[in-house]
């Protein structure tokens, strides 16, 4: 499979989306709306609910299924308030002692003049220094595309797991193409530079795991994620030093000792 | 060129861009992309680069800082760090040292302390010139190394942001950086200790949304390009024609994400005046 090849994958609607790994792998999830401060934003959805035993806080950039709901989802494009929503609840689950799971799915943040009206790069910012800080554990999974800094906005985590055929970028293949290309269908070739494969982020130590997806989206696929997820919690509530091994688990990248290849 | 382009004002100064109006090496004489009045080199450098029009021409990280800061006060850090290839990206060596010519400068920021009426902070500066101030691994790396030295001397954080973005040409490494460097103003301001952020044009993409929005006091300077997505791209994605003055420091302003504009001959004297008031001493 070429890089190209993943990016397609990834993109395709037909594979799970956020709410199909809450309902696989949650129970008595909750949904709780709204920024607190504008509206509430479709594109990222999130709540509290059960990993077996334990309440946790789950968020999610949900794309939709079927073309009515993928526009009202906007493409699982979050605007300012989508980010702004995963910030309430991110804080809200530090206060209440819940880790964070959380599931990354976009192509990137909302482009549009509301958004920019709206402080799209200010949301980004302010979630990606809040979670750095954050004392709780947080997980996230991306399970499809992670598109640049509007999947960044809800990755600075613990730990970083990706699905066999998710992609993270920089910048969308065709969006590289085109400024280094001056041609879009040199999406190919962009794909493959960019290191944008989740072997390649393991590689790179930006993902810590990459997930098979032998059994998608099946009972059982949910079963084994669930389990994952539980023992890597213990794992982490076990961890004092929590948000000192966050900051070097980010501030690992370019160290400039060579040992960034 | 047409009457009718001759008329267009540009909204910013991306806009106006394909006009080659910016400064070359060697010219004596500049045009301004403003007013289009052509200005010596030794009137714009004793108005800080400002045209009599107001506009405010783009200007290299080390020249900002001797400008801006008391005189001879710059020391530089980490200065030895430099970008390598750590995807074996095709073509981005070259793209590099071109950068390095053009600029003179090994990376797209330059870090170090200055003064201020006296008062001293460490800075950051953009480089323009240095692929549009995109912001790659060394990038990220002079910056994070400037906010922990700034928080083991506790000292406040001063600086000007120029960028396009992070850099794509080192990928994920380059999207990593967005997290790092939140990570190093979020534990300075843990400290208790200021961070003065001042926007310049243009200030976009990855850099926007990480440390260019975290400052404590967040400056712009007037009519430069601040914002998340680029201009074009959301023209294109939403086809709709953009609200005049979309995107500039006036338009942040007015919706609430930057605390006030300032012209550039009075930037020395608002930041020590803003430094004095978070009780540095000189």
């Amino acid at each position: 499979m070429t890089a190209y090849d993943r990016v397609r994958t990834a993109r395709s609607t037909q594979r799970p989306t956020a709410q199909d790994y809450i309902t696989g792998i949650f129970s008595t999830f909750i949904e709780l709306h709204g920024d607190r401060r504008y509206r509430d934003d479709s594109a990222i959805m999130g709540g509290i609910a059960y990993l077996k035993d334990r309440p946790v806080t789950v968020i999610g950039i949900e794309k939709g299924h079927d073309t009515i709901e993928r526009m009202k989802r906007s493409f699982g494009a979050p605007e300012p308030e989508g980010y702004r929503k995963a910030l309430r609840l991110m804080k809200q689950a530090e206060k209440f002692h819940r880790p964070v799971i959380l599931f990354v799915d976009t192509s990137g943040a909302y482009c549009g003049i509301g958004a920019e009206e709206r402080g799209q790069g200010q949301a980004i910012a302010e979630n990606l220094m809040t979670m750095m800080g954050l004392r709780t554990p947080e997980i996230s999974i991306l399970i499809g595309e992670g598109g640049s800094g509007g999947a960044l906005a809800l990755a600075v985590s613990d730990r970083v797991w990706m699905l066999e055929n998710a992609v993270y970028s920089v910048i969308s293949p065709e969006g590289c193409a085109s400024i280094l290309y001056k041609d879009a269908a040199e999406a190919p070739k962009a794909a493959e530079n960019l290191c944008l494969t989740a072997d390649d982020a393991l590689r790179l130590g930006v993902a810590e795991r990459v997930i098979s997806e032998e059994g998608l989206g099946t009972p059982e696929f949910y079963r084994t994620l669930a389990d994952d997820l539980e023992k890597e919690i213990a794992i982490l509530e076990g961890t004092d030093d929590l948000t000192e091994r966050r900051y070097q688990r980010f501030r690992a990248f370019g160290r400039f000792n060579k040992e960034t290849r | 060129m047409s009457i009718l382009r001759f008329l267009h004002k540009p909204h910013n100064a991306l806009e106006s861009e394909g006009r080659n109006t910016e400064p070359q090496i060697g010219e004596k004489e500049y045009t301004c992309p403003n007013c289009h009045r052509t200005i010596k080199e030794g009137i714009l450098e004793g108005n800080l680069w400002v045209c009599t029009c107001g506009h405010h021409f783009r200007i290299e990280a080390r020249k900002r800082i001797s400008m801006l800061s008391d005189e001879g006060s710059f020391k530089e850090l980490f200065s030895s760090i430099e970008s390598d290839d750590p995807l074996a990206f095709p073509g981005y060596r070259e793209k590099l040292d071109k950068a390095r010519a053009a600029s003179g400068e090994k990376e797209s920021v330059i870090t170090g302390t200055a003064r201020f009426e006296g008062m001293k902070a460490a800075v950051f500066a953009m480089s323009p010139s240095f692929m549009m101030g995109s912001m790659g691994a060394a990038t990220g790396e002079k910056i994070t190394l400037l906010f922990e030295y700034a928080m083991d001397h506790a000292l406040p954080v001063v600086g000007w942001t120029v960028s396009g973005g992070a850099r794509m040409q080192e990928g994920l490494l380059s999207l990593m950086q967005m997290a790092k460097t939140s990570g190093a103003v979020a534990r300075h301001s843990e400290k208790g200790l200021l961070y003065l952020t001042i926007l310049t044009d243009p200030t976009t993409g990855g850099v926007t949304a990480s440390f260019a929005m975290e400052g404590d006091i967040i400056l712009a300077e007037p009519e430069a390009t601040v914002g998340f997505a680029g201009r074009r791209v959301v023209e294109q994605t939403t086809m709709e024609s953009l609200p005049k003055g979309f995107q500039t420091s006036e338009f942040i302003l007015d919706h609430g994400f930057a605390d006030a504009i300032v012209p550039r001959n009075a930037e020395r004297k608002l930041i020590a005046d803003i430094l004095r008031l978070h009780g540095e001493r000189s």
